[in-house]
């Protein structure tokens, strides 16, 4: 299945705005932190996990998706949540802490919950699985439409939750997609070292259901093997996993030294950008004019820079209402 | 001669300790997520993987159920394993081989089978890293039998206790709180910065310390709420009250001796505790004391705790949830210190 004009450019305007939004984040993060880098400090404390590089995985699944669709995203989730449609002023508030935030501030930049398009992520290795199966089973048993995705990262998959998720999934024949992003590192220990076999695709195959590898981080690429495992899950004929190859261009999050990198991987890695490298294949093809191009640009950073506006000109909610919601 | 003393971060004094045990005991090996080349994410085992190499000191996968079941393993057939869980929130996925094999084994064998795991783990908030990331759970580890439960404040004890935990043949629970490590991108409490020497020593399990010597009110503490504590005693002075302050260092085994004595000397009970407030160290302490004597109050006791909601990433909120040095100078401030018969009887 390939993607029309139209969802090239929604995929590719989509990768943006994720980009622009993270170096927005990234700048916005430092905000405070120096001279000494201090996590506690700034405009958004704690720990930030960057998507930057990941891009195509967010945007050739999503493209296949409606709001009623479920995901469970992951500890580095923004890329995934701005393709799921994921309200970016309320998110952005949310990663500042700030009232107006999808949860008031409660959550934070790896807790993003929003039910009005189905998403939600946990900062736990692994498991957002469990509850992906099971949203897809509801649907299933209530015979209502929509397909579940749950994204990890590739050493996510050397997790019980895992197997035990494509197991359970696999015998109920729930329609659920596993999304493996696998930019082969896990904070600083690479892939090889931590599995023995090369493809995650391997493993989805032991479990009896479809595995499939997609080289090449290309988000059309994605796009079409993401529409036959989502086609499939809506047909009833089952899960499926996709084992993407991805680039993580930054850190594992922000403060990472990166000493662990061999040697030249992260310039290697940037000369692979994969918004340059779509943005030079939609031009070359004349999806998109160099004007068009220069329009999406700045319709994207405007979308960004109007989150950031709203997240820095909102409140605090006061500190008294950490109490609410422990019960609802 | 004056000689300078060498301080430490508790997260350099825990790396050596484990270098010093690593290099007279074959047994002991290291395991853990980015605990080789990049010396674990809190610094903890830096250091160790040159000199030791990928065999004692081994990157894990992802797979805390396999690991700390595999510790378990290792230890019941001889070796010696220290296994790092990154951050202790993460305790969900592999508490099965915690609480049921790692805990209970020795019990279920009558003693024939040892499992000396030193489980080290990282505890604490106060940075806006969410609820996910910012836990103490001491409470959930020190309640189930069978399982030391260590909590260092200093680099000192931090040192002592690790190699304490590394030589005792039973499994031991070694929590350290993040603002302690000397990370500076922790925003570290400088008190944990502490003189250690450079041989090898133990400092005993099941003894409380006094950080500090008073006479009006004794404030029970563990890890970075020790620190609190001191700089609120500090405050207090210049109100003319004594207090006292008790540096917990284990809750398992609990030095209930320790506490009853300090409170019997000042009458009042202050317990500090970053963990939740229900069900947990502060109503142990609590209870150590009155069901032991409750006429040795002069007042009720108190507690400054986490209180009983999942910890919120914005910073207004978790600064204002956290338990810090005001809310204990006003704790202690409420008591009344002319009053001098006992209260409660
Ligand atoms: C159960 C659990 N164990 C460990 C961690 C700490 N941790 C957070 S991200 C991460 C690496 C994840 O790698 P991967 O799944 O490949 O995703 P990536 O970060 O590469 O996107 C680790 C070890 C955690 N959050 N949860």
């Amino acid at each position: 299945m390939k993607p029309s004009l139209e969802q090239k450019v929604w995929m590719y305007e989509h990768m943006l705005v994720s980009r622009y939004y993270e170096q927005a984040i990234e700048k916005i993060y430092l905000e405070g932190k120096s001279p000494v880098f201090n996590m506690a400090k700034g405009t958004i404390p704690g720990e930030m996990h960057l998507s930057n590089g990941q891009e195509p995985c967010a945007v050739g699944v999503c493209a296949h998706l409606h709001d009623y669709d479920i995901i469970t995203a992951t500890h580095r989730p923004h890329h995934q949540a701005i393709a799921k449609g994921v309200d970016l002023k309320r998110m952005t508030a949310e990663i500042f802490g700030k009232k107006s935030g999808l949860s008031g501030g409660r959550g934070g930049h790896m807790h993003l919950f929003d039910p009005a398009v189905n998403f939600s992520c946990s900062g736990i290795i692994g498991q957002g699985m469990g509850p992906a199966v099971g949203a897809a089973l509801s649907r299933k048993l209530q015979n209502k439409p929509g397909v579940a995705i749950s994204y990890i990262g590739d050493a996510a998959s050397n997790q019980g939750a895992f197997h035990e998720s494509l197991n359970l999934a696999a015998v109920w024949k729930l329609p659920v997609v596993f999304v493996v992003e696998d930019n082969a590192w896990g904070i600083s220990v690479a892939k090889e070292t931590s599995m023995s076999v090369t493809h995650n695709a391997v493993r989805a195959q032991s479990y009896g259901i479809p595995g499939v590898f997609v080289p090449g981080n290309d988000p059309v690429a994605i796009f079409e093997a993401a529409g036959e495992a989502i086609t499939r899950a809506r047909n009833g004929e089952g899960p499926s996993l996709l084992d993407l190859e991805t680039y993580r261009l930054a850190g594992h999050f922000m403060g990472d030294g990166e000493d662990y990198r061999p040697a030249g991987e992260k310039a290697a890695l940037a000369e692979k950008d994969p918004i340059l490298v779509f943005e030079q294949t939609l031009l070359n093809e004349k999806v998109i004019t160099p004007d068009e191009n220069e329009q999406m640009k700045k319709a994207a950073l405007s979308r960004v820079e109007e989150a950031v506006e709203f997240a820095r000109s909102s409140d605090y909610a006061p500190a008294e209402e950490a109490m609410d919601f422990v019960f609802v | 001669m004056a000689v300078k003393e060498r301080k430490l971060t508790i997260a350099r004094a825990m790396a050596e300790g484990i270098a010093q045990e690593m290099r007279t005991d074959e047994s002991v090996f290291v395991m853990g997520e980015d605990v080789g080349p990049l010396g674990g994410v809190f610094g903890n085992t830096r250091g160790l993987y040159d000199e030791f190499g990928a065999e004692r000191v081994r990157d894990t996968p992802i797979s805390e159920t396999a690991f700390m079941g595999a510790a378990v393993g290792a230890a019941s057939d001889g070796m010696r394993p220290i296994v790092e869980l990154m951050f202790v929130d993460f305790f969900g996925v592999c508490f099965d081989a915690i609480y049921n094999n790692m805990a209970k084994n020795a019990y279920f064998s009558g003693g024939n089978v040892k499992v000396p795991v030193v489980l080290m783990t990282s505890t604490g908030g106060g940075y806006s890293d969410g609820g996910q990331h910012s836990q103490c759970v001491y409470g959930t580890f020190a309640h189930l039998p069978g399982m030391k439960v260590v909590v260092p404040s200093n680099a000192y004890d931090a040192k002592g206790m690790m190699i304490a935990a590394i030589r005792d043949d039973n499994p031991v629970i070694f929590m350290y709180h993040k603002s302690l490590q000397g990370m500076g991108w922790l925003g570290t409490e400088k008190g944990a910065t502490v003189h250690v020497p450079e041989e090898e020593y133990v400092v005993e399990f099941g003894k409380a310390s006094t950080a500090k010597e008073g006479s009006d009110v004794t404030i029970v503490s563990l890890g970075v709420g020790v620190h609190h504590a001191l700089k609120a005693a500090k405050t207090l002075e210049q109100d003319g009250i004594s207090a006292e302050v008790i540096d917990l260092r284990t809750l398992v085994p609990l030095d209930r001796d320790y506490i009853f004595a300090s409170v019997k000397k000042t009458g009042r009970l202050v317990v500090v505790d970053e963990d939740y407030h229900s069900y947990g160290v502060s109503g142990e302490v609590m209870a150590s004391v009155v069901e032991r004597d409750i006429s040795i109050l002069k007042a009720a006791p108190k507690r400054i705790a986490y209180p009983d909601i999942p910890i919120p990433f914005s910073p207004i909120m978790e600064q204002w949830a956290l338990p810090n040095v005001e809310k204990i100078v006003e704790a202690c401030l409420a008591f009344d210190y002319h009053q001098e018969q006992a209260a409660l009887i």
